[in-house]
């Protein structure tokens, strides 16, 4: 019998599970201590004034302020760098500033991105109404329309950003397709992954360039804090046409660095931090950058979990006499569900978006009578976690943008958590009913 | 910068300063596959303190035009012709990896050339293991993922990069695959197979040398390097423990300061 056991020699590096635990961090250097330690301070000593023109210079690598870069959450930049498959990562304060600062290190007054029209309200809002105030202005596009990311391209287009899986209503970017448009554009592809962390996928692997994410939400799970962060791919060529002057050409506030010449797969985030961090000062907390770190250390058992539970309550809710539909990339009918499969092979997310029968008002009922779901905005909590948007995260909007971002008055959007499904299952036949009672008494 | 060699464009990064011809030349010379920016915690320092700085980009690598160079001999030869290119007649030089082998067979040949030599991760020879060869020269990416698995210590493998927030291995792989890499790994790989002149070109070494090696170097041992330093006249060595062969940037501000301490007392900075 012929072994057909593959004897080829397999590269020894860490997988995603240790490197949940361990990436970025050496206890050797940090006395022993086998827990990453919270370097709470504001500041570093210099060995002497050589020492210090040589971190200021960027000649050599270390901390200056904690503005600028922090022990602890260098750890966490390394480790989410680690786990993305990218070159380099810059946490901040939150996921809107980790968007924020990208687009700002990518664009100047007179440029122009073309962006998913299905996102956070917040997110939305960025785009729409505060970047046209530094001159930047977008292109909505719906996240279905792949040819239409190509035609909204301009002249001065700089990037193509999107969430992955859209917020609130659960649609798919072809991302390896959009990638593929950018690419040919010379432009780099920026994709949200916040919903599905990059245990459920690696957007860097399907061709974006730019990672963006709430830590805030699954990879801490917690809900205790609040972390962004943007991981470089390392791929995009920022030579390759004239389109990024601030990446190529000589930079005055660094002694005429070319960020590009220099520091290559990592110049988009050595530019975010030498640039973004010290003029803007998004920064992490070392304490909240160590929470966070706590979250990533279970990650992987966390979504799985996370996922299971989520294809339980799908089943649950499309078999529910209260329920007038049921959006989640797991169900066969969703439009985007091959599309899932090629994505997503290790679960499909826990955010399902569902309309309750009885619209709004039942909707209302249902939310004020569940009791173990909270009600309350944010997705990725352990715990489970339920919203009516149209009222809440998205209610900036008017009807006509709620159309177009994929939302209606009866959608419900649902983080499943990691409790015992069936009391979450409970809970829900609570809310249920209560969202029953006001149709029949009107029918009375 | 970008100058000409033997008619082929070429890039050099200068360090972040703009390169003067008044101050004394140091080139790098970058290992099998990768680029400039291996040398970024080193160049920028000398940059800044009184030195022009040359990391190269050898033919067909990162930015730089041309073709990859097929032995160590023509690699070693072309460095001779990159110092008269920018009008020098002298040059420290700095190697890593398959850049030792260049660089000690360039000041063998040029022994009035060359003022200093620094080599990092060095040996006389370098054998490639037969599958990793073969995988490198059939393109294959699996040749950069082995590479950056033996290129790391342990430490290396979990991170702690000196400058926050960069990852070691996937930067230097994404260095590794920024060319096509059987036109650049290959090439290389094949290259320092076949070269056997290592030892004999070490004897004729007169010049004050330096040897950075490291424990965990599975590539090229502390073993193997001190063969090659051993017989460099006057030769230093030093040793840093729990380290692997991309020192450079592993334990990049020891090994700046070593490199630090060596140039400036051999090969001074006008003041």
């Amino acid at each position: 019998m012929t072994d057909k056991k593959d004897k080829s020699t397999k590269p020894k590096t860490y997988k995603f599970d240790t490197l949940s635990l361990h990436a970025g961090y050496q206890p050797h250097k940090n006395a022993g201590s086998r827990q990453v330690p919270i370097y709470q301070t504001t500041s570093y000593l210099f060995d002497d004034v050589d020492h210090a023109a040589a971190l200021f210079n960027l000649e050599r690598g270390g901390h200056i302020y904690s503005r600028i870069s922090n022990p602890t959450v260098a750890v966490l930049e390394e480790r989410v760098a680690a786990l993305e498959g990218g070159t380099a990562a810059l946490a901040t304060s939150s996921g809107m500033s980790a968007i924020f600062l990208t687009v700002m290190t990518l664009c100047q007054a007179g440029d122009h991105l073309v962006v998913s029209s299905q996102l956070y309200g917040g997110t939305v809002n960025l785009f729409r109404l505060t970047l046209p105030k530094f001159g930047i202005k977008c292109t909505f596009v719906k996240p279905r329309d792949t040819e239409g990311f190509k035609k909204a391209i301009q002249e001065n287009t700089k990037g193509i950003f999107g969430e992955l899986v859209g917020n609130p209503g659960n649609e798919l970017m072809n991302m390896p397709e959009i990638a593929k448009i950018a690419h040919n554009a010379g432009i780099p592809l920026m994709i949200d992954a916040t919903y599905q962390t990059p245990y459920l996928c690696k957007p860097i692997e399907y061709g974006a360039d730019i990672v963006v994410h709430s830590l805030t939400k699954w990879m801490a799970g917690h809900g205790s804090s609040m972390a962004g962060i943007l991981v470089e791919g390392g791929k995009f060529d920022w030579m390759q046409n004239d389109k990024f002057p601030t990446m190529t050409a000589p930079y005055e506030g660094y002694h005429g660095l070319s960020f590009a010449e220099e520091f290559g797969p990592t110049a988009f985030t050595m530019k975010a931090r030498a640039e973004g961090m010290r003029d803007f000062g998004p920064c992490l907390s070392p304490q909240n950058a160590w929470n966070v770190l706590q979250g990533i250390e279970t990650l992987s058992v966390r979504m799985q979990k996370h996922c299971n539970n989520a294809e339980q309550m799908v089943e649950y809710l499309l078999g529910h006499e209260s329920v007038a539909w049921v959006s989640h990339p797991s169900v066969p009918d969703h439009p985007d569900h091959e599309l899932a499969k090629k994505l997503l092979p290790h679960g499909k997310g826990s955010m399902i978006a569902f309309g309750i029968k009885g619209g709004k008002e039942a909707g209302e009922a249902f939310i004020n009578n569940v009791s173990l779901a909270s009600h309350l905005a944010n997705v990725g909590d352990t715990r489970t976690l339920v919203i009516h948007p149209a009222s809440a995260t998205h209610s900036q909007m008017d009807e006509a943008t709620l159309k177009f971002a994929g939302l209606s008055q009866d959608m419900i959007r649902l983080s499943v958590g990691i409790e015992d499904i069936d009391d979450i299952k409970n809970d829900f036949e609570a809310g249920f009913r209560a969202a029953r009672k006001p149709r029949l008494v009107s029918n009375q | 910068m970008k100058f000409k060699v033997n008619g082929e464009e070429i890039f050099a990064s200068t360090g972040g300063r703009p390169f003067d011809k008044n101050k004394p030349l140091i080139i790098f010379i970058h290992g099998s596959g990768l680029t400039h920016m291996t040398w970024v915690l080193q160049t920028r320092y000398f940059a800044f303190h009184g030195y022009s700085v040359l990391a190269l980009d050898m033919p067909g690598h990162g930015l730089s035009g041309g073709k990859s160079l097929e032995s160590i001999e023509e690699m070693a030869d072309w460095v001779s012709d990159v110092i008269d290119s920018v009008g020098y007649k002298e040059a420290s030089l700095v190697g890593h990896s398959q850049g030792c082998l260049v660089t000690v067979e360039c000041t063998s040949r040029n022994p009035d050339k060359i003022k200093t030599l620094s080599l990092m991760g060095g040996a006389g020879a370098i054998p490639m293991n037969p599958e990793l060869l073969a995988l490198a020269e059939n393109n294959d990416p699996k040749a950069v993922d082995l590479m950056m698995d033996w290129a790391h210590g342990p430490a290396g493998h979990f991170g702690g990069h000196p400058v926050p927030g960069l990852y070691h291995i996937n930067t230097g792989g994404m260095l590794a695959k920024s060319r096509t890499i059987k036109n650049t790994l290959g090439v290389d790989f094949r290259a320092c197979d076949n070269y056997k002149n290592g030892f004999e070109a070490a004897k004729k070494i007169k010049i004050p040398t330096l040897s950075i090696l490291a424990t965990d170097d599975k590539m090229c041992p502390v073993k193997e390097g001190k063969k090659l330093a051993n017989l460099i006249e006057g030769s230093k060595i030093d040793i840093i423990d729990n380290c692997g062969h991309m020192m450079l940037l592993e334990e990049a501000d020891r090994v700046l300061n070593v490199l630090k301490k060596f140039i400036t007392t051999n090969y001074p900075a006008k003041k």
